[in-house]
């Protein structure tokens, strides 16, 4: 029993989803040159490493760089250019188009009051240098870069999956996982209580969060026909009338007859 | 002394109430509903505001214990994720005979809101459940009507019934 589809007429998606090539509109980027200190830090930068691209995008400086700089070069922005947070580090899917993830560094320096982005392309398999032991945050945060997206970080000093459980397949945040999981994922909670003869007992999923079927006294109630447990489902209302959690009433207590009780309509 | 006899058949009569041992058994259980404390998530919120002075669920006999040996009651108060699974199970295991079970909210009854891969779709696909609590998050009047609704339903049944095998979910 599938919920017949209906057109939402979501306006606000359509162009989104009509024009096939509707391309997201990108945020300007202005050449590192017009901002001051950021200039200063990128000509630091650039004496040092190899920079594949930097410009200014909403008022911070993006610099793209060398995986394999990236312990250097953030060394270098904490103790050189006073870049004393490292606010997040994550990972980015871009394995669909270009087969290779990319890795950012958000940092922030408190006394420039500047916030700047190190960014750098690995492949799929390749490993990245964790930079744990220059910012203490980067701990959960590579150990959640793993879990998500199945990027392997080397020497972190506890890499283990942070959010998903341990015995966990698979990596939810990659653009490849399916939104409502994998068949390893649907069948997890049954599989490692119960074990898989199980499945069978418990049935799937259900992912329609529509689904209704009113045959059904098991799963579901229709207000005001309920009836108990799997029994047949009851086409006149039931309940109609006061409810009492004694049935047969207790013992010297009388009962409120809500039929038999007359309203005043003055005060007396 | 004679002044303080108490006279059976007059001034209210016998001080015995007579019925039978099922009804008593079972009033008793479903005035003692000792519940597990199991918020999850923002339902938690609403559980601990009917635990509360103002909803005050003590008036039903209902008082929140911190073990599940002590309880007879588990409110499922939230979002069930896969990973915890297993522990909602042990700790449903480990709650002794008879127990009853509330799925309070829409997460609990059926995932809800929550229709991805780390959700467990419905609390009863791990353990059975005997009330399911409908809203988002349901009021505290409504779980003390959920409460109320189990009361009545244990004083239906039989205290002595054997104990039957429990449907596995």
């Amino acid at each position: 029993m599938m919920r017949r589809y209906q057109d939402k007429h979501d306006v606000q998606a359509k162009a989104y989803y009509n024009d096939r090539f509707w391309v997201a509109p990108q945020i300007p980027k202005e050449p590192v040159e017009s901002d001051e200190i950021f200039a200063k830090d990128l000509e630091s930068l650039k004496s040092k490493f190899q920079i594949k691209e930097a410009y200014i995008q909403r008022g911070q400086m993006v610099v793209y760089i060398d995986p394999k700089d990236n312990r250097e070069v953030l060394k270098h922005l904490r103790d050189e250019l006073s870049y004393n947070f490292l606010s997040e580090l994550s990972a980015i899917d871009w394995l669909a188009k270009r087969g290779e993830f990319e890795i950012f560094y958000q940092m922030l320096s408190t006394s420039k009051r500047k916030r700047m982005r190190v960014k750098c392309y690995i492949k799929e398999k390749e490993a990245i240098e964790s930079v744990c032991d220059i910012y203490k945050s980067a701990d959960w945060a590579e150990r959640e870069m793993y879990d998500m997206f199945g990027v392997i970080v080397n020497n972190h000093p506890f890499m283990k999956r942070l959010l998903m459980p341990d015995d966990w397949q698979g990596h939810p945040l990659r653009k490849s996982y399916p939104l409502h999981g994998d068949e390893f994922a649907q069948w997890y909670e049954v599989d490692k209580i119960f074990g898989k003869e199980y499945r069978d007992i418990i049935g799937p999923e259900n992912r329609d969060s529509a689904y209704v079927n009113e045959r059904d006294t098991k799963h579901f109630a229709r207000i005001r026909h309920e009836v108990r447990y799997g029994e047949e489902p009851s086409k006149e209302p039931t309940n109609l009338m006061q409810e009492y959690q004694e049935e047969e009433g207790v013992f010297l207590i009388k009962k409120f007859k809500k039929d038999k009780s007359i309203t005043l309509k003055e005060r007396k | 002394m004679a002044q303080h006899q108490v006279r059976y058949l007059q001034d209210g009569g016998l001080p015995v109430v007579l019925t039978t041992a099922d009804k008593i058994l079972q009033w008793g259980r479903s005035n003692s509903l000792w519940a597990l404390t199991y918020g999850l998530a923002c339902c938690a919120i609403e559980m601990m505001a009917s635990g509360a002075s103002r909803y005050d669920f003590d008036r039903f006999g209902t008082i929140f214990r911190a073990s599940p040996r002590q309880a007879d009651l588990m409110i499922v108060a939230g979002t069930l994720t896969k990973k915890h699974a297993e522990f909602i199970r042990r700790l449903y295991d480990q709650m002794a005979e008879p127990k009853w079970v509330i799925s309070m909210g829409s997460c609990a009854n059926t995932g809800g809101m929550f229709n991805t891969y780390a959700t467990v779709q419905g609390v009863d696909r791990v353990i059975p459940v005997d009330i399911y609590l409908p809203g988002c998050a349901p009021r505290p009047e409504t779980l003390q009507y959920a409460v109320m609704m189990l009361q009545k339903q244990i004083r239906r049944e039989s205290a002595f019934q054997k104990l039957k095998p429990k449907r596995l979910v």
